[in-house]
Formats: C-alpha cells, sequence, structure tokens
C-alpha cells in the first residue's frame, strides 16, 4: 500500500491550499488502479515474445489480436458504463467496409485507411449515441443497437455498387507499412501491425479508464440516478466513451480488412456482434485485459477443435464455453489463483 | 512468392544434403487443402462436398503419379475472412500445393487473391457465380455457373410455348444473377417476362407473391431459390392451387436439390428444372457413382455440390498425371486446362481459356420411381454449354 504513483493523476483539480484527506486518498486510489502490475508486464512480453517464436502461428494471432480489440472497444462501454449492446458489429462492419473502399478509392496506404475507418465508426457511434439516452433500459439498448446493426447489414447489401453486396468487396490492396514492410502471406507483417495498434489503444483505454472520467463512467455504471445527483453529466460522459468505443470498434474492423485485404457482408453480420459479446464475458467485463483474454481463449478453442473435427468443433466449443462460464464465475484470469488458494486449503 | 521458392529451394537443399539422396519432385505428399462449411447454415454443402471427396480418393486410391494425395478439411462455417484465413493457413503453415472446396461465392472470391499471390491452384467445387474464375489466372471450377443453367431454362420455355412469365428469385447475388440472365436470353428470344418479384432469403413468406403469380396469369413462373426453400415454395405453389391453374413451374435445379427432394413429398412433382446434374441421370459412371456414395454415407443422396467434389478430385488426378506428379502451381493449372473427361453427370471438359467448366444442362421433370423415392428425371438435353456470361454465346 506504497504512496507511490505510476503517473500523477494530475487532471484532478486541486483548488484551494493543501489537498484534504479525502483527497489525498483519492489521488491515491487512482493511482493505484493506473499503477502497472507485473501480471500485466509480463501480459505484454509474452505476446511480443508470440511474434518472435511463433511465426508459425501469426494468422491465427492476427485474428486473435483484432477480436481482442473489438472485445475491448464492447468492454469500454459494457464494463465500464453499463451499455448492453448487441449491434457492435455495426462499427466494426463500417470500419471494415471504409478501410476497404478507402484502399480501393483512395490509397493503399494502411494508416490511412485505418484512421478513416475508426473515425468514419466513431462518427455514426456519435450520431447513434443518443438514441441510447432516450430510454435507458438495458432492453431498448438491446433493441436499439441491434436494429442499428440491422439496418447497416442490409445498407451494405443493397449498396451492391459500393460494396459490392454478397460477393464482398474487390479490389483490396494494401501497400506495405511504412512503405517499407510489405503484408506477406505468413502474416508476419499484419501480426506486428495489428499488435502494435491494439498495444497502443490499449494503452490510450488505460489510461482513460483509471483517469476521474474512467470513475465517473463506473459511478454511472452502477447507479445512473446517484451519479446524476452528485454532478455527473450522465448524457454526455455516456455519449463520449460511446463513440470512443465505435471508434475503437471500427478501428478493429479496419485492421481486420487491411490484414485480410477483404471485406464481404459477414462482417456486418450479427453472430459478429454475438460473438464479441460472448468473447467478454468468457474473459470477464470490466477490466480491459477481459477482451484480450477471451479473445485468446475463444480463438484458440475454435483453431484446436475445429482442427480435431471440423465437423462437430461447435458442439464442443458450446460445452467448453458453457462450463467455463458456470465454473469461472468471473474473470478467467482468476481461475489459477483460486485453484491455488483451493490447493492451499482455503486459505482465503 | 519469391521469399516461399527461396524456403522451399532451402528446404529441398538441406534434404537432399542431409540424405545425400537426389531430392526427388515426386517423392513427399501432395496436400489438398478441402475448404468447406461443414457447420452453420451451408453444412449440407460442406457434407456433401467431403464425402464426395473422400470417396473419390478411396476408389481410385491415395496415389497419383507418385504422389500421395492427402486432404485436409477445414470448416470455414461459411466465414469469408475465415476462409481466407484458413486458405492462407494451409498454404504457408501446412505447405498445402492446392486448395478446393468454397461452398460460396464470396468464400471462393476472398481465396482467389491468396491463389494468385502463392501460385497455387483453387479448384472451386460448389460456388456458381460466373466471376469467380476471372478473379485469379489460378481458379478453375468443376461445379457450374448460374447464367449456364439459366439461359437454358429460358430457350427451353421460349421453344416450349411458353411466352410470358414471371420470375421469383431470392434476393441475393445468385439470385439476382438468374433473374437477369433469364430475362435476358427471354427477351432475345422474343418471349416476355411480366414482372419480376423478389423475395428476401431469410425466412421468406411466398403467400403474398404467389398471389401475384396467380393475379398476372403467365404462362410460367421462373423461380431461382437456394435449395433449403425449394420445399416450403413447392409447398405453398399447391396449396394455392396455382399448379392446377394451368401456371407452369419452372426453376434452377437447386429447388429440387436431389439431397432433399425426397422429403419434400408430391408437392415437388409439379416443378420443371434444368440443371447439371441429377442422382438419376443415366449412365453407367452415375449408377455406380450413386451407389458408392450411398454405400459409404447411408442416409444421402449425391447431390450436385457431391459431384462438384468428386469432379474437382477427378481434375487434379488427371492433371497430376498430366505433370507426372510435378505440383507446381504454374504447371497444374497448365495441365487441367482442356481436359476432359466422363463425369457421372455426362461429358464434361474444362475450357481452356476461361478454366470453367462446360458441360451439359438436362431438363429434367420430377418423378416417382420405381423404388417409391422422387427422382430428378431427363428428358431433354443441352449440349456442352459453356458458361454465356463469359462466352458471350
Amino acid at each position: 500500500m506504497s504512496t507511490r504513483t505510476a503517473f500523477s493523476p494530475g487532471t484532478v483539480p486541486l483548488r484551494g491550499a493543501a489537498p484534504t484527506d479525502l483527497q489525498a486518498r483519492a489521488l491515491r486510489d487512482l493511482g493505484r488502479t493506473g499503477r502497472w502490475r507485473p501480471a500485466e508486464a509480463l501480459f505484454w512480453l509474452a505476446a511480443l515474445a508470440s511474434f518472435f517464436f511463433l511465426p508459425d502461428q501469426h494468422l491465427l494471432l492476427t485474428e486473435v489480436v483484432i477480436l481482442g480489440l473489438f472485445a475491448l472497444s464492447l468492454d469500454l462501454v459494457l464494463g465500464y458504463a453499463g451499455i448492453v449492446s448487441l449491434g457492435h458489429g455495426a462499427f466494426f462492419g463500417l470500419g471494415a467496409y471504409v478501410a476497404g473502399l478507402v484502399s480501393i478509392h483512395l490509397t493503399g496506404e494502411p494508416l490511412t485507411g485505418l484512421l478513416l475507418g475508426g473515425l468514419a465508426a466513431g462518427v455514426l457511434g456519435f450520431a447513434t449515441a443518443p438514441l441510447l439516452l432516450l430510454r435507458a433500459s438495458d432492453l431498448t439498448r438491446l433493441m436499439v443497437t441491434l436494429g442499428i446493426a440491422m439496418l447497416l447489414y442490409e445498407a451494405a447489401n443493397k449498396a451492391a455498387w459500393l460494396t459490392g453486396g454478397a460477393d464482398g468487396l474487390q479490389g483490396v490492396w494494401i501497400d506495405p507499412l511504412f512503405g517499407r514492410f510489405e503484408f506477406d502471406l505468413f502474416g508476419t507483417t499484419a501480426y506486428g501491425y495489428a499488435l502494435a495498434v491494439t498495444f497502443l489503444l490499449f494503452l490510450i483505454a488505460r489510461r482513460i479508464v483509471t483517469s476521474p472520467y474512467g470513475l465517473s463512467l463506473r459511478a454511472i455504471r452502477d447507479n445512473a440516478l446517484r451519479a446524476n445527483t452528485i454532478g455527473v453529466p450522465v448524457g454526455r460522459r455516456l455519449v463520449a466513451i460511446y463513440t470512443l468505443s465505435a471508434l475503437y470498434a471500427g478501428i478493429a474492423g479496419a485492421l481486420l480488412a487491411q490484414t485480410t485485404m477483404f471485406v464481404s457482408l459477414d462482417v456486418l453480420a450479427f453472430h459478429r456482434s454475438a460473438d464479441v459479446l460472448l468473447v467478454l464475458v468468457l474473459g470477464g467485463v470490466g477490466y480491459l485485459y477481459g477482451g484480450l483474454i477471451g479473445a485468446i481463449v475463444f480463438k484458440l478453442l475454435q483453431d484446436v477443435f475445429s482442427t480435431i473435427t471440423p465437423e462437430y468443433w461447435m458442439f464442443w466449443i458450446g460445452l467448453v464455453l458453457v462450463v467455463i462460464v458456470l465454473i469461472g464465475r468471473d474473470r478467467i484470469n482468476a481461475a489459477p489463483l483460486a485453484l491455488w488458494h483451493r490447493i492451499r486449503g482455503g486459505a482465503k | 512468392m519469391k521469399r516461399r521458392d527461396v524456403l522451399v529451394g532451402a528446404m529441398l537443399a538441406a534434404t537432399t544434403m542431409a540424405t545425400g539422396l537426389p531430392a526427388l519432385a515426386g517423392g513427399e505428399p501432395l496436400k489438398v487443402g478441402l475448404i468447406l462449411p461443414m457447420s452453420g447454415p451451408f453444412a449440407s454443402t460442406g457434407r456433401e462436398i467431403e464425402a464426395a471427396a473422400k470417396l473419390y480418393v478411396a476408389e481410385h486410391g491415395a496415389e497419383v503419379a507418385g504422389r500421395e494425395i492427402e486432404l485436409v478439411v477445414k470448416d470455414d462455417a461459411g466465414v469469408a475472412d475465415t476462409t481466407k484465413r484458413l486458405a492462407q493457413e494451409l498454404i504457408v503453415r501446412d505447405k498445402a500445393e492446392v486448395i478446393a472446396g468454397f461452398g460460396l461465392t464470396p468464400l471462393a472470391l476472398a481465396a482467389a487473391p491468396l491463389a494468385t499471390r502463392a501460385k497455387v491452384p483453387e479448384i472451386v467445387m460448389a460456388a456458381a457465380t460466373s466471376s469467380i474464375t476471372e478473379q485469379s489466372p489460378f481458379v478453375t471450377r468443376t461445379s457450374y455457373t448460374t447464367p449456364q443453367v439459366t439461359s437454358k431454362i429460358a430457350e427451353w420455355a421460349k421453344a416450349n410455348g411458353i411466352s410470358r412469365v414471371v420470375t421469383l428469385v431470392s434476393d441475393y447475388g445468385p439470385g439476382i444473377d438468374a433473374e437477369k440472365t433469364f430475362a435476358q436470353v427471354f427477351d432475345d428470344l422474343g418471349g416476355e417476362v411480366v414482372d419480376s418479384l423478389r423475395v428476401p432469403l431469410a425466412n421468406p413468406d411466398f403467400a403474398p407473391f404467389l398471389q401475384k403469380v396467380a393475379d398476372l396469369k403467365p404462362d410460367a413462373v421462373f423461380v431461382f431459390v437456394p435449395s433449403g426453400v425449394g420445399a416450403p415454395f413447392m409447398k405453398q405453389f399447391v396449396e394455392r392451387g396455382l399448379d392446377k391453374s394451368g401456371i407452369k413451374l419452372i426453376a434452377d435445379g437447386g429447388v429440387t436439390d436431389d439431397d432433399i427432394l425426397n422429403s419434400m413429398g408430391d408437392p415437388a412433382l409439379v416443378a420443371i428444372t434444368g440443371f447439371h446434374y441429377s442422382a438419376a441421370h443415366d449412365s453407367e459412371a452415375n449408377k455406380a457413382f450413386v451407389e458408392a456414395f450411398q454405400k459409404a454415407n447411408p442416409g444421402m443422396r449425391p447431390n450436385f455440390m457431391a459431384v462438384g467434389g468428386y469432379d474437382g478430385m477427378a481434375l487434379l488426378y488427371q492433371a497430376l498425371e498430366k505433370t507426372g506428379g510435378d505440383s507446381d502451381g504454374t504447371a497444374l493449372i497448365e495441365a487441367m486446362k482442356g481436359l476432359s473427361w466422363e463425369s457421372p453427370r455426362g461429358p464434361v471438359s474444362i475450357d481452356p481459356e476461361t478454366r470453367d467448366i462446360v458441360q451439359n444442362v438436362y431438363m429434367r421433370r420430377v418423378e416417382r420411381g420405381a423404388d417409391g423415392e422422387l427422382w430428378n428425371v431427363e428428358f431433354e438435353t443441352f449440349e456442352a454449354v459453356k458458361d454465356p456470361a463469359k462466352s458471350g454465346s
């Protein structure tokens, strides 16, 4: 319980003289949540190591990272702000299509496409966020998000002149990254690229959720009415985080489009939204790593089972997921620790 | 791929040095990556193709021209970016030298750029959109194209006293392809398409559309729906009494898919369809094929998907024999061009210019056979039909 902090929470306004006890405690708590734990460093080191030591798995790992980023984007709204969504695939798909179209009509430069894909999704998020505030019950939010995703799917299906419709967008080609690293068949550049982008976005997300703003979101999640009465501008905060989350999802979609150099209607399909929710619940909501860990578990299970039995892997994965969720309860990363405690004879 | 060539070269060199033997091109097994929808809504496509491809290998032996054929089956669940990733993994990680399967058009299209980059032949065994073979010089096809069949249905209709037609298709890529092809061919022949109706792909309710057909009183209604949807369509067609109203039902053969035809019951009897394969096709090759298929897979009847998978393997085997076991992608695809053989569906060949399949298109009607089962019985043949969308005929 040291008071040392990794970075100073300078955003807290310190009006007047020396901080009171309360303020000091708040500062300390903020600092604590923002401090890097060894396990986190280990996680990212492992990710980095996988780049160098698992060259055969880069393609699969790229998919894992992209799904992880997508789940992280959902975690921002679901885990931190308590907004349930069954239509997050809309932003993912929009980002993918925009990135694909940019590469065809504008430039093959990857970062431009990534940025524009993210921005487009962010704009859509900003435009649709107010709909979520109108009737702030979970059920209506589920319906609204689902509806928006379906609208977008149908729109992309109908606009075949632009999106290629059911056949998918043809002719996506991404130039080498920074003009140097070609997107190779082995997926090495793609993985490095996806990993770096995800890590950067993770850092930003981490900074945001440990900031006072992030705390206010959690207050809203736990009790929106009370948050409102203590002066948190609930509506504005929710719109902001929803927009940010949409931007993240859009970037994840853009990453997928760029690394696979292909976009089809499937990026907007319902199962994307459902899968990402599943992944997030699997990994644990409300703590950034949940999405990433969930994505790793989900994709690896999928890969292993579908290799063993291409016909019935869905059955096995379903079974395993049910078991994990029933036994694991909360967070998958806490399982080893819980097991350890149990072995030690219920020390805790 | 340059880098891949270097790697392969290095590996071969290392093998040679390690064993002290000359590296034989025909030594190692040849991996064929079979990417199919084995789960999800299109699982039946995957099951039929896998069963047929395995049957071909079982019948003809796993070895051809000194190379052992190894099938690696992967499930893409009908999702295009999964198809692409699996194809990439198969090529890069598993060193597959041929990729095959591809249940739907977007899936085949997703893999096409990879085939070009890695110079690996892509054998399309199911997807039917005309443009697929144009996406890469390494794509070839053993299924069929929608315009190939639809254009002949239109010709047959006009030649048999049908001049006013309403088209009714599922609202998706192949359906719209069929609608356009039919309208164009029928129009050129002097027929009239009175109305073009598009039914939603998911959970269609045909009642309002059938009512409209009944009101318009055409000579015939031309139908293109995915195979699973054919059954409810025909049921409603008969329930509303359209079979007795003098309106003929002509359709793409996918509507009376052999896989499910028998479970459709009597309503299926009204359909006249055009297609490239019927399990009831009258030939020695087909009888042997159907018998062996049903023996290996009790309860299943081979359909057009199965024959596509079977012929895909036939094509690969013959190409390998022609190259003497050389599995270089360019050599293989060159060897495939112009090949012709007797398939269970009848005589087929690969068009050397488009790498697309040339085959007979048959007009069939549904009949109850002596065994009490429903079959698509062929009564008229259009011989050696090319894909009209590409050959310009």
